[in-house]
């Protein structure tokens, strides 16, 4: 690690005013900026933490919507929501082990949007919207390939807004190291149709599978996908898989997902 | 009733106590007043041929105290090589130099190019980044055959080619196997890869180097296998100190699995930047430090085919493998594909004629050495896989074909030259078929399938060769160190015993089992007893612990100077009853006259010997302590069956192990809580290898997977319960314990299990598949599912 100031505002204003020094970067968990910094990958000339801040902390609900604060641990999130919003609980309590399911938040996820996340996927699977200190965007903006997001210098993920669905699943299926989703299929089925989103298999990073959406909103069972596949080109293809497998596998956990939510 | 104490009774691990209570003494743990911190610049290409090292920049940096280069080790000694090979055609292997920090060349990813000495580990690592380095990248090899073609890029520029050695064994059987080939009835052909996998212990490698200007003595604190044979090495071959200026401890060590046995650059730089500076160095890995410094393990790419006649007995065995040696010679590298391999090569079987052709290779990758098994399991994996693919050829059980095939007679000496003592492989084989319920095999697939999952069974057995010896033989084969263990048995005035052993204990329980065997011998407690290990300065000359070697050879070290004490003892206690020592008798921790109730306690004679008033020391000297140093006369040859049931989902290639057994004959066992531990260990890593590891380089020689985001370590989750018996014993005949060695036995017999076992659940499922390379990922066994 390089050295580096630290500072733990209590209000988001504050927070705001603190990230305009140069160089200054948020921090939420730790739990992929800290490695990052240990392994002298960046150099950041302060720290500001956003686990002091309490309006960022918890799960509400308002208008048919669960809303979760910023930094909301894993942990918090597969606890909090496990009666109104089950898919999404369980996705979170899936999410590495406790140590990062207890000090990884959500709003760190969706920050980093590392292209073999599991948030991303729910999301973009559910349509939700990402509120900032400024600003609030919808899932289908905000996603802007691996790593890439709409956030700008200094902006602040301080919560989401999840639309509950009437049923949902989440199918991850593990890259043996890491755990992270070798490829991960969100299903969420909405009075309106049903929306499908996939994470770990896409050089773009996470992406919505129009195809499948289009033939489970009419028909919602595995079935409907049967003959249905995304194309190889364009998928990851590294030591855990090539693009046609994961390919592949995107077909395999989108029906297994549909299965799960019955 | 299962023993409570003594041999046989399974004692909680007392070390167990301070490693769960964070009180264990680790290296990391040690902390000199005055200590500087080192970083290590490596080299981030895999060949290339340095043109300046500029340090003039880095040199001024807050809080540097020193940057040493290569130039500083010129004139002191490289890293030396501990095992000489002897070619097919008589001559020497091509033995390469290995620099502390490289010279001229940069060898592989992670080869250390300079050291900042600094005040604090921050302002090392600042100054080594602030090193500039002007290397011209050359070409790197890493494929062995690609390395062994004319005019392949050679690794080290003044070897001939990037040829090691090619061994032949035996060569003189080598046209009477060719011979044996022509006639067979049938002949098994099977191409495979051992994959190189990554030890990754626990606990990553530190070093921490100490001098004293009053004493000119030299300290070396080290995670270590073996603290007096990394103080012969270094001493004599590196830096020239002798033994009595030099002291190297291995406090509590976090695992070995063999990669903590070799002498490393950086135990070396440590202990001679202390002596430079004359001030405490220490250097602690990082875990990305780790996955390019320490020592890889395995990397085979073997041919083996396996002649049959119409009866379906083995009439003969013949391999090539190629083995990656990596960029240097690590410690003990060339005797792993050789003798650790070789002449493990008949397996179970009498198969009559056997030809092992091996072909060491030089690379531009890590240097590749012993890993938990070192040998047995390439040994191993190739010959039940060619078994059972055989089988399959034939139509024929593999269980059956394995039986009919069985050694039977001990003892039995092999066409590779080794002697196996004792062994009964058939009851190994019936109690597995007792544990795995075959017959409820059926029943179980059929269930599996209603589940849309393919489930298969793998079955094969093991041979190993624990505790290498005779000192002498191995001398002959090209050991360059002696074999033998030794221990001291201090028994202290008042009864209580300090034993100080050679045999380093890193996970295997020591402190807890020899114990056991000392407390078994007297008659007395086993909490009297203490085992001192990994100091030089408080041990005497020891060999260390690997090959499964430390109760086999350690232990019978322990038993031959508790023996002498014994003798001792009887000799006071006959003083002090006033009998005739023939008729003195030890039980339960008193010294009994012989048909009569006059008897004298342990801690009696133990007094007297150290305050030797009433004392025959017209005849005797004062004092209790006697010191044994063992050389076996053979190996050990441990052996068992394993079975392996896993269950495949075609849809995605994910393997799930769901039952493993495990049926082993260790000879006696001192502890069955630790064996079984042991074995589930072993276990564990040879399922990792079997299904997750595998170091990956790319073809410029970036290792692929440095990190635990892409290398695969097994977690609890990756192995289901194991059902483990050690309740066959053929006790080993030539070791007072009739012990065999229990702690790699699990690495060794589970791979192939595992690939047997998803192979035949290919094949079940009407699948043409014969052979998949490990690890069997979920990528892999899919496309081969739709090769
Ligand atoms: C062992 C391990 C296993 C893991 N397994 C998984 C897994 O299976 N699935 C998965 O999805 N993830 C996994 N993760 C990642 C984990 O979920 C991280 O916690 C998460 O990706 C980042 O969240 P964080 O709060 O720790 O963010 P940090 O590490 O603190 O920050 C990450 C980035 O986001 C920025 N940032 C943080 N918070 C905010 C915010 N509120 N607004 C704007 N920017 C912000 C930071 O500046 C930084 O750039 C794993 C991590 C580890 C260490």
């Amino acid at each position: 690690m390089y050295a580096f100031d630290f500072e733990k505002p209590g209000s988001i204003a504050d927070a705001v005013a603190a990230l305009k020094d140069e160089d200054a970067q948020a921090l939420g968990g730790g739990q992929t900026l800290i490695p990052t910094l240990k392994q002298r990958l960046a150099m950041p000339s302060k720290l500001v933490s956003l686990t002091g801040i309490a309006e960022m902390q918890g799960i509400s609900k308002a208008g048919g919507e669960i809303v979760i604060g910023g930094a909301t641990p894993h942990a918090a999130v597969a606890d909090g929501v496990a009666g109104d919003y089950p898919a999404l609980a369980e996705l979170a309590a899936h999410i590495g082990d406790p140590a990062v399911r207890n000090r990884g938040t959500i709003g760190g996820s969706l920050a980093n949007n590392d292209p073999a996340a599991c948030y991303p996927a729910a999301a973009l699977g559910s349509g939700a919207t990402i509120v900032t200190d400024r600003r609030e965007i919808v899932a289908d903006d905000y996603f802007q390939g691996m790593f890439t997001t709409a956030l700008d210098e200094g902006e602040i993920v301080t919560g989401v807004r999840f639309p509950v669905p009437e049923k949902a699943s989440y199918m991850k299926f593990e890259q043996p190291a890491s755990r992270f989703a070798l490829v991960g299929v969100f299903v969420a089925k909405y009075a309106d149709g049903v929306r499908v989103a996939v994470t770990g298999a896409s050089e773009e990073g996470v992406f919505r599978w129009s195809e499948a959406e289009a033939a489970l909103s009419s028909d919602f069972s595995p079935a409907a996908l049967d003959g249905l596949s995304v194309p190889a080109d364009g998928m990851i293809s590294d030591l855990h898989g090539s693009g046609a497998y994961r390919a592949h596998l995107v077909a395999v956990m989108a029906k297994r997902a549909v299965a799960a939510a019955g | 009733m299962p023993k409570d104490h003594g041999i046989g009774a399974s004692p909680k691990r007392r070390e167990d106590v301070r490693f769960l209570t964070g009180a264990g003494n680790y290296t990391d743990d040690i902390n000199i007043h005055g200590q500087a911190y080192v970083a290590f610049l490596r080299s981030d290409v895999a060949h290339g041929r340095i043109k300046g090292v500029d340090t003039s920049a880095a040199t001024d940096m807050p809080g540097v105290v020193r940057i040493f280069t290569g130039a500083d080790f010129e004139g002191v000694g490289g890293l030396p090589c501990g095992w000489q090979v002897t070619d097919r055609h008589g001559e020497p292997m091509q033995e390469p130099a290995h620099p502390v920090l490289a010279q001229g060349k940069v060898r592989h990813v992670g080869d250390p190019i300079a050291a900042v000495v600094a005040d604090t580990p921050e302002q090392a690592r600042d100054a080594a980044e602030a090193i500039e380095v002007d290397i011209e990248e050359l070409p790197a090899v890493i494929d062995m055959k690609a390395a062994l073609k004319d005019g392949a890029p050679k690794v080290h520029d003044d070897l001939t080619s990037n040829l090691c050695y090619d061994w032949g064994f035996v060569e003189e059987n080598k046209a009477a196997v060719d011979e044996a080939f022509g006639k067979a009835a049938h002949v098994t052909t099977l191409e495979l890869v051992n994959n190189r996998l990554i030890a990754n212990p626990m606990e990553p490698r530190v070093a921490v180097g100490d001098y004293s200007r009053a004493t000119d003595e030299s300290t070396l604190y080290t995670t270590s296998q073996n603290p007096h044979v990394i103080r012969l090495l270094m001493g004599a071959f590196v830096l020239g100190i002798p033994e009595h200026k030099l002291r190297v401890v291995a406090p509590d060590v976090g695992g070995g699995f063999g990669t903590k046995i070799f002498h490393y650059a950086e135990e070396a730089f440590c202990t001679f930047a202390a002596r430079q500076l004359a001030r405490p160095v220490k250097w602690t890995a990082s875990r990305s430090e780790a996955f390019i410094s320490d020592a890889h393990g395995r990397d085979h790419v073997t041919k083996i085919e396996l002649a049959l006649n119409g009866d379906n007995n083995f009439t003969a065995l013949r391999t090539e493998t190629y083995a990656n040696m990596g960029a240097y010679l690590s410690t003990f590298a060339p005797s792993v594909p050789t003798w650790l391999h070789g002449t493990l090569m008949a397996g179970n079987y009498k198969t009559p004629l056997i030809y092992v052709n091996v072909k060491a290779v030089f690379t531009n990758t890590v240097p590749v050495d012993a890993y938990r098994g070192a040998g047995r399991p390439e040994a191993t994996y190739q010959l039940e896989r060619v078994i059972d693919k055989a089988a399959r050829e034939l139509g024929v059980d593999p269980i059956e074909l394995r039986r009919q095939n069985f050694i039977t007679e001990f003892p039995y000496a092999t066409p590779v030259a080794v002697e196996y003592d004792t062994g009964d492989y058939h009851a190994t084989m019936d109690k597995l078929l007792e544990m795995m319920d075959r017959d409820g095999f059926d029943a179980r697939a059929a269930e599996s399938q209603k589940r849309g999952k393919l489930r298969g069974l793998g079955v094969n057995c093991y041979i190993e060769a624990c505790g290498i010896a005779p000192s002498n033989l191995v001398g002959q084969l090209g050991a360059r160190a002696g074999l033998y263990e030794s221990a001291t048995v201090r028994v202290n005035a008042t009864g209580s015993i300090s034993v100080m052993t050679g045999s380093h204990s890193h996970g295997q329980g020591h402190e807890t089992a020899f114990p056991q065997v000392i407390a078994e011998m007297l008659g007395i407690d086993e909490s009297m007893v203490e085992i001192v290990h990994g100091d030089t300065a408080k041990t005497p000359m020891g060999m260390g612990t690997y090959g499964s070697r430390s109760l086999a050879v350690g232990g019978s070290a322990m038993v031959r100077a508790t023996e002498k004490i014994i003798n001792k003892a009887k000799k006071i206690a006959a003083h002090l009853l006033e009998a005739s020592e023939a008729d003195i008798e030890l039980k339960d921790g008193a010294f009994t006259v012989a048909g009569t109730d006059k008897s004298v306690a342990w801690g009696d004679v133990t007094l007297a010997a150290y305050v030797p008033h009433n004392y025959p020391l017209d005849e005797i000297e004062p004092g209790l302590e006697e010191t044994a140093f063992y050389d076996p006369a053979n190996f050990t040859y441990p052996a068992g069956a394993y079975a392996c049931e896993v269950e495949v989902d075609p849809d995605t290639g994910k393997v799930t192990i769901e039952r493993f057994a495990a049926a082993d004959d260790f000879g006696n066992v001192v502890n069955p809580m630790i064996v079984t531990g042991q074995v589930h260990g072993g276990l564990a890593q040879g399922i990792g290898q079997a299904l997750l590891e595998g170091a990956a380089y790319d073809e410029n020689g970036q290792l692929l997977n440095g990190s635990y985001m892409d290398y695969a370590m097994p977690r609890a989750d990756d192995v289901p319960f194991f059902q483990v018996d050690h309740s066959c014993q053929t006790p080993c005949t030539h070791n007072p314990l009739g012990v065999k060695g229990c702690g790699e036995a699990g690495a060794i017999g589970s791979p192939p299990a595992v690939v047997n076992a998803v192979v035949d659940a290919l094949q079940r499922a009407g699948r043409e598949v014969t052979h998949i390379d490990m690890p069997l990922s979920p990528a892999r066994v899919w496309a081969a599912l739709n090769g």
